[in-house]
């Protein structure tokens, strides 16, 4: 091992982190939301808008929770109307938001008969996502995989167009992975915008036809370069599984999915995001999509040095909810950042120890690596030589995807050229340093060591205390982030409806079904021999 | 070494010769024409000795330069009138102090990252209890009560609060600044703040990585800190403008509303 970490703790931590998660399930169980019933009727092909732009789901499913339709599911009413009808899947869906069907008038019809209905529609775009999911495959055996860890860069122009021409150019640069950021607000927006979309504020709307437009150029981008470009977008805020769901049809490859990051950092109601967590990470589990978890941003409003133990714990709580909805391990995309202090005495010692931590305690995860963005000040080129440092972490800890540091953090979101010197410069590090993390071994009880079994146990002991008094009541204390929620509060919670005994929704059967299966084993980068691209051994 | 104040130009290693680095990118293929664009683009600036000492193609049809040159223009910078926070700096024991001792009383602040913004680094560094770079936040200051609303806070929400809670200041944060967002925002704000009649009531107060007191005096605000601002320099611009304000007025107004 290459840094002697106490291993019984790891095992207490993730013990206890399995106990929170199996509290919290009854909850998720018990619970269905707006977001998942408009989910289930994306899945099921309705996505168009009426002409105010108001999405068709959300239409539907507004009108069946104001006839307190909803706690049956949307999938068993919307199969009531079409056999009371005589309508198809999508001839019902204008109907009622033309409003020349109402489910006030449509009588319960017989669940066999519904479930044969819908089952049928379901199974039929299941097997369309899961074909996306193998076309991946088939494209990833294709190309030249490359050795992690994987450039991530992000744009952010907030016109999709010319989004697609800055991530063109970072993808022939070198770049592997291209988020792109969505516009400031989206995320507690209770509905997906629609259609192509050229306005923004500090980034670009997540829409299916946004992404549609971006999955196009990066293959395009990829057949020339001879790669595959991953594409990247967020499966968080309100409409968490909804943008989920676009994702899985459109091909998306990451999601940034994090369990408790909308309830901490955006005051959107905890029920609400546990139970759209769950469905939406057995859409990205069936899609082949990594997550990205958001543990970054307890480092944003905290000390990175005092507050590491809350990134660790944070990744052991993602790490059991995932698992709960379906995700392989190599799926779990566990997020840390490089956020210490730049002025403080061997703080690049604490930001490898801490690496190297994650990297032991989750061998499969495809780490995700964030820069430092909280002491980036303007003065770009310090901020350059602070990402060449978190650079050269990043390849001696051997994470797996690192999102590269821009100059101009802090400064404006990335210009061209500022990406082109990101990506020059992590190149640069990364093949200098290559193969450095097998040369060396750090010192028995020396100060790197000592600090990851540091954090390790303070990780370990909030664990146990928060298991022990339950995730909602150690958030409603904060617990996280310092950041105090209560359970009735923030936004959403109208939109989370307990479930009738006749709750009827097609997918999670058909999604569990093939996770639970022993051969459901996404390939996400190349070689899988070699551990679906988990950092160098 | 002696400065011409009338006449300030880039020191490179003499005085006076002018020397400036800039790097940009032009959407073309790098090949001669380019470098010699990207020169004369130099040239138009009011550079002289222009040399393109770096230049590279980043995609198809984008190329990327490093210029050096000597600029032909100064300043007079014994023209320039900046307007700045009017406070001498306290420190925090200083701040409890000056309150305690010329306004009586605690002194209540409501602030917020209003309309979309979500980034709410600089709020807290500002207020929370853990403040920033060592210093306390105005949450820890026994004179000071403070409300911190968090991200995305609605201008008319932090206004009802304001009112609620009788505040004598209004902390507005804004780090996202793409097309000018902010300037609407801020603007909105200060207009509600009018139509409500309680201008004169309480002081306004923009903070963020992008804000500067010149832009906060345009918009009608008080005072406008920008980066590198520490909590108690907001505090002392709080104390000492609050202080004056029951100077000036022998009946105490601030904080207490129609």
């Amino acid at each position: 091992m290459r840094l002697d970490i106490d291993m019984a703790f790891v095992d207490r931590a993730r013990s206890a982190a399995g106990r929170i998660a199996d509290g919290i399930q009854p909850t998720i169980e018990a619970y269905t939301t707006t977001s998942i019933e408009r989910t289930v009727l994306r899945l099921l092909g309705i996505n168009g808008v009426d002409e105010n732009d108001v999405p068709l789901p959300n239409i539907i499913v507004d009108q069946a929770q104001a006839a307190g339709l909803l706690e049956d599911g949307i999938a068993y009413w919307i199969g009531s109307a079409m056999l009371h009808q005589g309508l198809s899947l999508s001839e019902i869906a204008n109907a009622l938001a033309r409003e020349e069907v109402s489910f006030d008038r449509i009588p319960r019809s017989d669940h066999d008969t519904v479930r044969r209905v819908i089952e049928h529609e379901a199974t039929r775009v299941c097997s369309y996502i899961k074909g996306r999911r193998l076309q991946r495959e088939r494209l990833i055996a294709r190309s030249n995989s490359g050795t992690p860890p994987y450039l991530y860069v992000i744009v952010a122009t907030g016109n999709i167009y010319e989004d697609v021409i800055q991530a063109k150019a970072a993808a022939k640069c070198g770049a592997d992975i291209i988020a792109v950021i969505r516009s400031t607000g989206q995320s507690l927006l209770d509905y997906v915008p629609y259609g192509p979309t050229t306005e923004g504020f500090g980034g670009t709307y997540a829409t299916q036809a946004n992404f549609r437009i971006m999955r196009e150029a990066l293959d395009a981008v990829g057949r020339e370069c001879g790669r595959y470009i991953r594409l990247v977008n967020y499966c968080s805020g309100l409409c968490m599984p909804e943008i989920a769901a676009m994702g899985a049809l459109e091909r998306l490859d990451m999601m940034l999915n994090d369990a408790m990051y909308g309830i901490l950092f955006r005051n959107i109601n905890m029920q609400r995001t546990f139970v759209d967590q769950h469905f939406s990470r057995m859409i990205n589990a069936y899609a082949g999509v990594i997550i990205n978890t958001g543990e970054d941003n307890y480092l944003t409003t905290a000390d990175a040095y005092e507050e590491a133990h809350t990134v660790l714990a944070s990744q052991f709580i993602n790490e059991a909810l995932a698992r709960r909805s379906g995700l392989t391990p190599w799926q779990i995309g566990l997020g840390h950042a490089y956020e210490m202090d730049p002025d403080m005495t061997d703080g690049f010692l604490y930001e490898l120890a801490q690496a190297e931590m994650a990297r032991i305690i989750f061998p499969e995860a495809p780490l995700k690596y964030m820069p430092p963005t909280k002491h980036m000040t303007g003065n770009i080129f310090k901020g350059h030589l602070m990402d060449a440092m978190f650079n050269l972490a990043g390849v001696i800890s051997g994470q797996t995807i690192q999102l590269l540091g821009i100059l101009t953090e802090h400064v404006h979101t990335p210009h061209l050229q500022d990406r082109y010197l990101a990506i020059e410069n992590a190149k640069y590090i990364m093949d200098n340093a290559r193969h450095l993390r097998e040369e060396i071994t750090y010192k028995k009880g020396g100060i790197m060591e000592k600090r990851a079994n540091e954090v390790l146990k303070e990780a370990t002991s909030m664990l146990e205390q928060v298991a022990e008094i339950s995730l909602m009541s150690a958030i409603e204390d904060g617990m996280f982030a310092s950041v105090k929620r209560e359970r009735t509060g923030g936004r959403g919670l109208d939109g989370v409806i307990r479930k009738s005994e006749r709750y009827y929704n097609p997918f999670p059967g058909i999604f569990m079904q093939e996770l639970t299966s022993s051969d459901f084993s996404p390939v996400l980068w190349g070689n899988p021999a070699k551990g679906q691209g988990r950092g160098a051994e | 070494m002696e400065v011409n104040m009338t006449r300030v130009r880039p020191y490179g290693d003499t005085l006076d010769d002018g020397y400036m680095q800039l790097s940009f990118t032009l959407p073309v293929q790098c090949n001669a024409e380019a470098r010699k664009a990207a020169e004369l683009l130099g040239e138009k600036m009011g550079l002289e000795d222009v040399k393109v000492v770096y230049s590279d193609n980043i995609a198809d049809n984008f190329s990327f330069f490093v210029v050096y040159g000597r600029c032909t223009h100064s300043v007079d910078m014994t023209a320039i009138d900046i307007p700045k926070v009017d406070a001498d700096f306290m420190s925090y024991q200083e701040i409890n102090g000056f309150i305690e001792k010329h306004i009586g009383r605690k002194i209540v602040v409501v602030a917020a990252c209003t309309g979309t913004d979500a980034h709410t680094v600089g709020i807290d560094a500002i207020i929370n209890m853990k403040g920033y770079r060592g210093e306390y936040g105005l949450e820890r200051y026994p004179w000071f009560t403070t409300y911190n609303l968090g991200s995305q806070v609605p201008n008319e929400d932090l206004l009802a609060k304001a009112i609620q809670v009788n505040a004598d200041a209004l902390l507005v944060s804004q780090v996202v600044t793409q097309r000018n967002i902010h300037i609407d925002n801020l603007t909105h704000l200060a207009e509600l703040v009018e139509a409500e009649g309680i201008r004169d009531k309480v002081l306004l107060i923009m903070g963020g990585p992008r804000i500067s007191h010149e832009l906060a005096i345009e918009l009608g605000y008080d005072a406008g800190f920008g980066p590198g601002t520490l909590p108690s320099h907001v505090g002392s611009f709080i104390a000492q403008a609050l202080a004056r304000t029951i100077r000036n007025s022998k009946e105490h107004t601030k904080g207490v509303y129609p």
